[in-house]
């Protein structure tokens, strides 16, 4: 049997700019995908873009965190790393699919969510908050898949969903191992040693209930084989939307409550 | 040496002289397009093949509505709604009958909209147009009324709603009855979204003012054509407001995209497709119909 990654060597392959961005798994899962731009307040976020596809002939709303190949790219992106507007985008377009009853999918890979002072003055608290809250009562199944990092609350911004999955090497976690290791030890250089005592890997997330399902991805990585990485997603959905749907929107707010409220250890 | 200038100066002459500039200016006014975004002039025929589009910097110039419903809806699928709907003088403002009749006149319409029912490769919607030559497409008493009606018959029959927009705003020669249309038309937009059905905007050269304050902004997907000009108070307005020059960009449709509230620049060539496309992404039913299969 092969040896058990660690944390820190799955960061590694999730790093790789190689790796299927948002782009890249929409295209191989979807077709017909029309991106919709703009928060109707403020801005258009290009960390984040979000639109409807159609999913084997079923309309969908998509929405999903974008990294970029190179450095162009990643400046057009911001390294992931969205904006207010990129939220609030992405609530937007939940609410126009719940309107229209269509479910939602979240592709999440984000850093974190932007730190800076414009970020914080349209207010980038509030604006993750909001999402969590109104997420919690969208009357329409939301699946949201982590395809690499989970980074804190800019990953909850698109993170509460009926059903979590997780590529096989994506992690998730409350900080970055980088910002772990200078709160926990001053030493932004500990990172690896973060990293792997975080407990941050799709397993350990499926050992706390936070996650529901894990994607398997290619041997060594999801980016040695994009075509397969996009079958394994379809094979997926295809189960996660045929287990939502079934739902009434009574049952699946209730679940998707419960999911949230049982999560958590402690003594009595 | 002194007759080195020679030409320039005979040139000189001649143009001073009475009557030259308009014989140099004798070219058939028709000719030739100058666009109002990139100031470049393109033969007239060369922008009309492109749809009136210019072809030096994608500005999509305006349309008359009776041209865009032929661009748009299938062939012999249109059925007007409210053709009949006359314009009143409500406040007796001076001249305003006379100019209604010289609008009449020379776009064919009765008002600055026409609307009704039609397929788009197929997919059945109501679709509304407004006019930008019939007094700059503002609203006014009939033009609110049929967007409402349209809209309140799209209810009643479950369909979606097209609404092609073009607008100074609201018709000043109506006085309030003017302003209280943006009040009743969104109030329709608000009924048949609660009905959980479709309603697409498509922001055309100029959408402004009242319209935008109204149903324009009131879309669940907004498109919009490149470069047109959107916004809600005049360029001059607020130059003369805030007394600073505005960049060139501003209130164009690229400028709202940036700033949120476009979902998409289409051109006009691919719009048919588009909307084709987000009517059956919208089509009642789909979602039932993937459960069962």
């Amino acid at each position: 049997m092969e040896k058990e990654l660690t944390a820190w060597e799955r960061l590694k392959i999730v790093h790789n700019p190689k790796r299927p961005n948002a782009y890249d798994l929409i295209n191989g899962v979807f077709e017909n995908y029309y991106e919709f731009q703009g928060d109707g307040y403020f801005g258009e976020d290009k960390a984040i873009t979000a639109g409807i596809a159609s999913f084997q002939k079923l309309p969908v709303t998509v929405i999903a965190n974008l990294k970029g190949k190179n450095l162009e790219e990643n400046k057009l992106f911001n390294f992931s790393m969205a904006h207010p507007e990129g939220y609030r985008k992405a609530l937007r377009l939940s609410k126009q699919a719940e309107k229209f009853k269509r479910p939602i999918i979240c592709f999440i890979d984000i850093t974190g969510a932007f730190c800076g002072v414009d970020a914080e003055k349209r207010g980038q608290g509030q604006a993750i908050a909001k999402n969590i809250m109104e997420f919690m009562n969208l009357k329409t199944p939301i699946i949201s898949i982590i395809t690499g990092e989970g980074g804190s609350g800019g990953a909850l911004g698109l993170g509460v969903c009926d059903e979590l999955a997780m590529f096989e090497n994506a992690v998730y976690s409350v900080i970055s191992p980088r910002g772990a290791a200078s709160i926990l030890w001053k030493d932004p250089k500990k990172e690896e040693e973060a990293a792997n005592t975080m407990k941050v890997t799709a397993k350990d997330m499926l050992n706390f209930k936070v996650a529901d399902f894990i994607i398997k991805e290619p041997a060594k990585g999801a980016d040695k084989d994009h075509v397969l990485m996009c079958e394994n997603v379809v094979d997926y959905l295809i189960g996660a939307l045929k287990r939502n749907l079934q739902k009434n929107v009574a049952m699946l707010l209730e679940s998707r409550y419960n999911k949230f409220r049982k999560i958590g250890i402690f003594g009595e | 040496m002194k007759d080195l200038f020679k030409v320039v100066k005979r040139r000189i002459e001649n143009n001073n002289k009475k009557g030259a500039v308009g014989k140099k200016a004798n070219i058939p006014h028709n000719l030739l397009f100058k666009c109002s975004r990139c100031q470049t002039s393109i033969f007239m025929e060369e922008f009309e093949a492109a749809g009136n589009v210019c072809t030096k910097c994608n500005y999509h110039a305006r349309i008359g509505a009776l041209k865009r419903l032929k661009m748009t809806a299938d062939e012999g699928s249109f059925e007007e709604y409210d053709e009949n709907l006359t314009t009143k003088n409500p406040i007796d403002f001076p001249g305003y009958e006379e100019k209604i009749k010289k609008f009449q006149n020379s776009t064919k319409l009765k008002e600055a909209i026409i609307t009704g029912e039609c397929t788009i490769r197929g997919e059945k919607t109501v679709i509304g147009i407004m006019d930008s030559f019939f007094m700059m497409g503002s609203m006014g008493s009939v033009v609110g009324e049929k967007i409402v009606r349209a809209f309140e018959r799209a209810t009643e029959k479950k369909l979606p709603v097209i609404l092609f927009t073009a607008s100074g705003g609201a018709r000043m020669q109506e006085g309030i009855f003017s302003l209280m249309q943006m009040v009743k038309t969104s109030a329709a937009v608000s009924k048949h979204s609660k009905e959980g059905l479709f309603y697409c905007a498509v922001l055309t050269d100029p959408t402004t003012g009242g319209v935008t304050a109204s149903f324009a902004s009131l879309a669940d997907v907004t498109l919009a054509e490149p470069k047109v000009l959107v916004g809600f108070a005049g360029r001059r307005v607020i130059e003369s407001t805030i007394l600073k020059r505005l960049p060139d960009e501003f209130q164009s449709a690229e400028f709202l995209q940036e700033h949120g509230f476009v979902d998409m620049i289409v051109n006009r060539k691919n719009l048919r497709h588009v909307l084709n496309q987000l009517l059956i992404f919208h089509k009642q039913g789909e979602i039932e119909k993937w459960k069962k299969s």
